[in-house]
C-alpha cells in the first residue's frame, strides 16, 4: 500500500490526487496532499512514476501497512526506483522502446527445461 | 446536493482501460462527439495499466494458422475459429496503427519493431494523449452507477463524480460499456474498479451473461504483494516450506501449485533463468521485481514465500454474452468491450491472459465504438432530447424499506466465497451451494433495502456488482457438471462431450441457466 508522501519532497503539485485511480490522496488547499483512503490503494505502484519529484513511497504488501519510515526508504534508495526501472523521469514516460521484453521470447524458445507448451509473449 | 453535472455526446464510453480508449477512438474517428467516463484515471486504471500486456498478432499465415490451432485446442472445444481470426487481424493492424501515431515499441535484435509487448503504463498514458488530440472528452474519477433509456432503447447513464461530490448524468445515441472484467475483490494488480458494473447494468436490461464458469484462475504472487504477472514463473522452480522440490508435468503448474498450498506455504526461485534472462527479466518487466527489491530478496538465487491469488473474470473468460458482430449485446444502443464482454470466443474454457486478452480489448473496443457510432448516426442530432428513465435496481432502488447497508460487509463476503483455492480453484456441489446459499442472501438483503446518495450509492453498487457476478459464476460452476479447462470438479473430474457448449445466464435475481445447445440434444446428433 502507499505509505510515504514525503512532505520535504512534495511540491503539492496533486499529480497523485488525480492520477491515482483508486482515490486514495486528497488535495489540502495550501498544502502537500494527504493520503486520505490508504486502505482503498491496490498497490499499483503508479502514483510513484506520476510525481515529477519522487516523493511518495509504495509499500509491496496489499493488506498490511508495514510502517517503514521516509529514513529507512531513503537509506534504502527506493524513492523513485520503479521510475528508474522503467526509464520514466520527472513524472513524463520515457525508456519503453529499450523494453528488452523480446531477449526473453528467444530465451524461452530455446532451452526450457520443463517445456513450456508456447513461448513466452 | 448541487444540480447533476449534464453531460452530451452522440457516443458515451463507460471504462477507462485499453478497451474504452478504442472504443473512444473509433467513434470519433467515425465522426461522432464522445464522452468518455472513467472509474479512476484514464491511463492508470485497468489491468493494463500496472502490469504489462503480451498481444496476439500475426503477421504472416503461418503463425495466425499456428495461434489459432494452439487455441482450438486450449479452448476445449468452446472457441470460435472465425472470431479468432478476425481479432487476430484487427489487433495485428491496429498495433501497426499505434507505431504509426508514435507509441514507442523497442526494436528486437534484427531491428524488427516488436508488438509482441505493451507497457502497461506507458501504453496507457499513449492512449490517453491519443484520445485528448482526436477531442475525445475525458471524465476521469466519474464512475457510472446505472444506464438511462428511452423506451427500450438505451439512451446514457448516470453516475458520481466522486472528486467533486457531485452526480452527473450523460445523454447519447449510444452507449459502450468497457468496465472491465470482476476481480471479486482480490488484492491484483489493477483490480481497485473491477468490480463487474457494467455486467450489473446490462443485464438489468436483460443483458445475457456466459463463461461464467470459468472464473477459477489464479495467478502466482510473491507472499504479501499484488502482483500476479505470470512472465517470470515460466523460469521458476518451486518448492516446499522444507525445501523439498514440486515436480510440475507440463501444463500441469495451477493445478499442482494449488494442491500443495492446500497442505503449506509454496516457496519459488528463479533458477531457470540463465544467460540473458534473469537482466531481460529486470530490465523488460520491473514491476515484477518491485516486491523483491522492496524486500532486499535476490529471486534469481534465493528461495522466497510465494501465493496463489484469485483472479476473477479478469484473466477468466466470463462476461456479457456478445449478440453480434458489431459487439451489440443484444439491447439496442447498447454496446460492450474488452472484458465486461464474456471471451470464450478465443479462449474457450482456458485463459484469455498472456495475449488473447489485450488483442481481444483492441479489436472489440474498435468495433464496438464503430457500431455506437452508427447506431447513434441512424438516431440524428436530437438523440440526446429525449426522454429518459434510469434503468438501476439494487443499491439505488430498494425493493422494500430502505435501511443503511455496509457494502464493506457484502465486499468481505465476497472475498470470503470466491478467493479460496479450495472453494472456487477446485470446485464441489455441496461448498458451491452453501456458497450460493450466503451470497443469495446478502443479495436479497442489499436489493430489499439497499439505497444510498453519493459515495455510499457508489459503494452500494459496487457491493451489488461483486455480488451479481459472484453469484453468476456459482450457479455456471454448480451447472456445469464436469470438468472442462480451468473449471475444476472434483466431484466430477472428467469432462463430458455432452457438456462441450457455452452455458448462457439470464436474469440476475433468479437466473435461468441453459447450455446453448441442449446436452440430449448433442449426445442424440
Ligand atoms: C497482472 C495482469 C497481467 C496481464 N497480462 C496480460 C497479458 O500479458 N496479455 C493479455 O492479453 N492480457 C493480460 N492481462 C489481461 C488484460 O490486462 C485485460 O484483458 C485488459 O486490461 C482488458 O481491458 P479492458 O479495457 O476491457 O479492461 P480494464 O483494462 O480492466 O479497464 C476497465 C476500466 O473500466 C473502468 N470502470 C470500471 N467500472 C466502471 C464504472 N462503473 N464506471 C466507469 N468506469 C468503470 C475502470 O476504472 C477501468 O478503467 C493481464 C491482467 C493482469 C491483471
Ligand atoms: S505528485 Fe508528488 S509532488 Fe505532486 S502532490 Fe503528489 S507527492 Fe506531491
Ligand atoms: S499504488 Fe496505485 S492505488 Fe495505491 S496510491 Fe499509488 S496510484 Fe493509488
Amino acid at each position: 500500500m502507499i505509505e510515504i508522501l514525503s512532505a520535504s519532497r512534495c511540491t503539492a503539485c496533486n499529480v497523485c490526487v488525480k492520477a491515482c485511480p483508486a482515490n486514495v490522496f486528497e488535495a489540502v488547499p495550501g498544502s502537500v496532499p494527504v493520503i486520505a483512503r490508504q486502505a482503498d490503494c491496490q498497490t499499483c505502484f503508479l502514483c510513484e512514476i506520476y510525481c515529477p519529484v519522487d516523493a511518495l513511497f509504495v509499500a509491496a504488501d496489499p493488506e498490511h501497512v508495514t510502517g517503514i519510515t521516509e529514513d529507512a526508504v531513503v537509506a534504502a534508495g527506493l524513492f523513485g526506483g520503479y521510475a528508474r526501472a522503467l526509464g520514466w523521469k520527472k513524472g513524463r514516460e520515457g525508456g519503453a522502446d529499450a523494453d528488452p521484453t523480446h531477449r526473453l521470447r528467444q530465451a524461452s524458445l530455446t532451452a526450457m527445461p520443463t517445456g513450456p507448451r508456447s513461448p513466452a509473449p | 446536493m448541487a444540480e447533476p453535472i449534464q453531460l452530451t455526446s452522440d457516443v458515451l464510453v463507460i471504462g477507462g482501460g485499453p478497451a474504452a480508449c478504442w472504443a473512444a477512438l473509433a467513434a470519433r474517428e467515425a465522426g461522432c462527439s464522445v464522452v468518455l467516463v472513467d472509474k479512476g484515471y484514464v491511463g492508470t486504471s485497468g489491468a493494463t495499466a500496472p502490469s504489462n500486456t503480451g498481444t496476439w498478432f500475426a503477421t504472416t499465415k503461418e503463425r495466425r494458422a499456428k495461434l489459432i490451432a494452439e487455441r482450438v485446442k486450449s479452448s476445449e472445444g468452446l472457441a470460435d475459429l472465425r472470431q479468432m481470426g478476425r481479432v487476430i487481424d484487427t489487433a495485428t493492424q491496429h498495433l501497426h496503427v499505434l507505431a504509426e501515431r508514435g507509441y514507442r515499441f523497442p526494436r528486437d535484435d534484427e531491428g524488427a519493431l516488436y508488438i509482441a509487448n505493451l507497457r502497461g503504463p506507458d501504453y496507457m498514458r499513449f492512449l490517453r494523449q491519443l484520445l485528448v488530440r482526436a477531442g475525445v472528452t475525458v471524465r476521469d474519477h466519474h464512475p457510472a452507477l446505472e444506464l438511462l433509456t428511452a423506451g427500450e432503447v438505451v439512451a446514457g447513464a448516470a453516475g458520481f463524480a466522486r472528486q467533486l461530490g457531485q452526480n452527473w448524468e450523460a445523454r447519447a445515441g449510444a452507449v459502450v460499456l468497457a468496465t472491465g472484467g470482476c476481480a471479486f475483490g482480490s488484492r491484483i494488480l489493477g483490480a481497485t474498479g473491477l468490480t463487474g458494473d457494467g455486467q450489473l447494468m446490462a443485464a438489468e436490461l436483460g443483458a445475457r451473461l456466459s463463461g461464467m464458469e470459468f472464473s477459477s484462475q489464479y495467478g502466482i504472487v510473491p507472499l504479501h504483494s499484488s502482483v500476479n504477472k505470470g512472465l517470470p514463473y515460466f523460469w521458476a522452480s518451486f518448492y516446499r516450506a522444507d525445501g523439498s522440490a514440486i515436480e510440475i508435468p507440463p501444463g500441469e503448474r495451477f493445478a499442482v501449485l494449488a494442491r500443495e498450498s492446500l497442505s503449506g506455504p509454496l516457496q519459488a526461485r528463479l533458477d531457470r533463468a540463465t544467460g540473458a534472462v534473469p537482466d531481460a527479466l529486470r530490465r523488460g518487466q520491473p514491476n515484477c521485481f518491485l516486491p523483491f527489491e522492496r524486500a532486499g530478496i535476490d529471486p534469481f538465487a534465493q528461495l522466497f514465500p510465494i501465493a496463489l491469488r484469485a483472479e476473477g473474470t479478469v484473466r477468466g473468460t466470463g462476461g456479457l454474452k456478445r449478440a453480434d458482430d458489431a459487439c451489440g449485446v443484444g439491447i439496442p444502443g447498447l454496446f460492450a468491450a474488452g472484458d465486461t464482454l464474456e471471451r470464450q470466443d478465443i479462449a474457450g474454457a482456458a485463459t484469455g491472459g498472456g495475449g488473447p486478452n489485450a488483442s481481444w480489448a483492441i479489436a472489440t473496443g474498435l468495433w464496438s465504438g464503430k457500431g455506437a457510432a452508427a447506431f447513434a448516426q441512424r438516431l440524428g442530432p436530437r438523440a440526446a432530447e429525449r426522454p429518459v428513465r434510469p434503468a438501476g435496481q439494487v443499491g439505488l432502488r430498494p425493493a422494500a424499506d430502505a435501511r443503511a447497508l455496509d457494502p464493506a460487509e457484502a465486499v468481505a463476503l465476497v472475498r470470503a466465497e470466491m478467493l479460496p483455492v479450495e472453494r472456487n480453484f477446485f470446485r464441489r456441489a455441496p461448498t458451491l451451494n452453501a456458497s450460493l446459499s450466503r451470497l443469495d442472501a446478502a443479495w436479497a438483503t442489499l436489493r430489499d433495502h439497499g439505497q444510498g446518495e453519493g459515495a455510499t450509492a457508489f459503494r452500494l453498487r459496487e457491493a451489488a456488482a461483486l455480488l451479481a457476478s459472484s453469484r453468476w459464476a456459482y450457479r455456471a460452476a454448480a451447472a456445469r457438471g464436469e470438468t472442462r479447462g480451468m473449471h475444476r470438479r472434483l466431484d466430477a473430474p472428467a469432462g463430458t462431450p455432452a457438456l462441450a457448449h457455452r452455458l448462457t445466464l439470464a436474469g440476475i435475481d433468479q437466473p435461468v441457466l441453459s447450455f446453448d445447445r441442449p446436452p440430449q440434444e448433442a449426445a442424440a446428433s
